[in-house]
């Protein structure tokens, strides 16, 4: 593989079955997006991960900024009753 | 530009005699079960040895595509047409497609010349994967239709792995021959390398003749001018024209091969044949 080839960065993300939402794998380096999706179905669902893909340019994805950790997500801390903890879930409810 | 290889007379009689004496002995049904007719036993390893051979050339591959993302599409086509070869030797040989796959040489082989070519670069590559993938879907799309039972279930499992392939090396294609004036001109010369072995996919022999007539397998001419309209539609994309006719060079179906498939076996059946009966 040679040395800083060109190719941007394509964030790839997985459907493993109807009714599931599309989860975050890992990425890709394509050209371009329809061979950011050979790339990405040739390399997270050769053992039938998936039913559906998305990609993504790694550089489109907005990011919150690290340092803002603290204010972004630490006053959720003690909130408890934003849980729906206090309902009983039936044993055949799955993926919640 | 290799020359055509130049056989001993002893070794044409030798190819010539090879399907009907029994050369190979995996050619003998076991006892108990009806042997195979020899035209179906032929197209079988037709079909068979065209998947073991690209796939081995693919896999040759590993670890040295230009990208690993690259290397992981090519490993998974090797491996599609590794599936598809196990399928088709199976069945030629009572289940077991192995002894076709280690156990037999270069004149037993009924592949044709384009997919023994080597690699080349990375162009030459995707030209004898668009070339072969494109004639292998379209046959394998016919063959669904098939009142064989096998051949239509080996095609309907294939011509899905396939309609990938063709579309996989369609992209490339458009993308090398639009690409750079480099990647355009190695576009242009893997075509190039690749096109007389072209008219070999459209021939009909003996054999192949015997089957069609018994309205088992399609007639590749029959999807010939499909072929090269869609070739032409894919190298028109890439900013490329269709390369100019050669001389056809045709007998990979009788066994006369290439001097590139010796090697080839060489590296794919030195294992199990130093090491016979060896598990793992």
């Amino acid at each position: 593989m040679s040395e800083g080839h060109d190719w941007p960065l394509w964030e790839v993300f997985v459907r493993a079955k109807g009714g599931l939402s599309h989860r975050h794998v890992g990425s890709v380096h394509a050209p371009d997006p329809e061979l950011a999706l050979a790339h990405a179905r040739d390399t997270y669902t050769r053992r039938q991960e998936g039913v559906s893909l998305w990609v993504v340019k790694s550089t489109d994805i907005v990011a919150s900024d690290p340092a803002q950790a603290g204010e972004l997500f630490d006053p959720a801390a003690d909130k408890v009753y934003r849980h729906p903890t206090f309902y009983d879930i039936p044993d055949d409810v799955k993926h919640i | 530009m290799p020359s055509l290889p130049a056989f001993e007379k002893d070794v044409e009689e030798k190819a010539k005699r090879a399907p009907d004496t029994g050369a190979f002995d995996g050619q003998t049904a076991e006892a108990g079960s009806d042997p195979l007719e020899d035209s179906y036993y032929d197209y079988l390893c037709r079909l068979g040895d065209d998947a073991l051979i690209l796939g081995q050339r693919l896999g040759e591959w590993c670890g040295h595509a230009p990208a690993l993302e690259v290397d992981l599409s090519l490993a998974n086509l090797a491996l599609d047409l590794i599936g598809q070869a196990t399928m088709a030797l199976g069945h030629a040989n009572n289940g077991d497609g192995d002894e076709l796959a280690f156990h037999r040489d270069v004149l037993d082989f009924r592949n044709c010349l384009l997919v023994e070519q080597p690699n080349g670069d990375f162009a030459q590559t995707i030209a004898r994967q668009l070339l072969f993938s494109t004639w292998q879907h379209i046959l394998y799309r016919e063959l669904s239709d098939s009142p064989d039972k096998f051949l239509r279930e080996l095609a309907a499992k294939a011509v899905k792995e396939v309609a990938y392939h063709r579309e996989l090396a369609s992209e490339w294609a458009i993308r090398l021959g639009d690409g750079t004036e480099e990647s355009a001109g190695r576009m242009a010369q893997g075509l190039d390398w690749c096109w007389r072995f072209v008219p070999e996919l459209f021939e009909v022999d003996a054999q192949l003749e015997e089957m069609i007539a018994r309205q088992t397998v399609p007639d590749p001419r029959g999807f010939e001018a499909e072929y090269y309209a869609a070739i032409e539609g894919v190298l028109a994309e890439a900013g490329l024209a269709l390369p100019p006719d050669q001389r056809p060079i045709l007998g990979g179906r009788r066994g006369h091969h290439s001097e590139h498939l010796g090697p080839l076996l060489a590296v794919m059946q030195h294992v199990p044949r130093t090491y016979p009966d060896s598990a793992w």
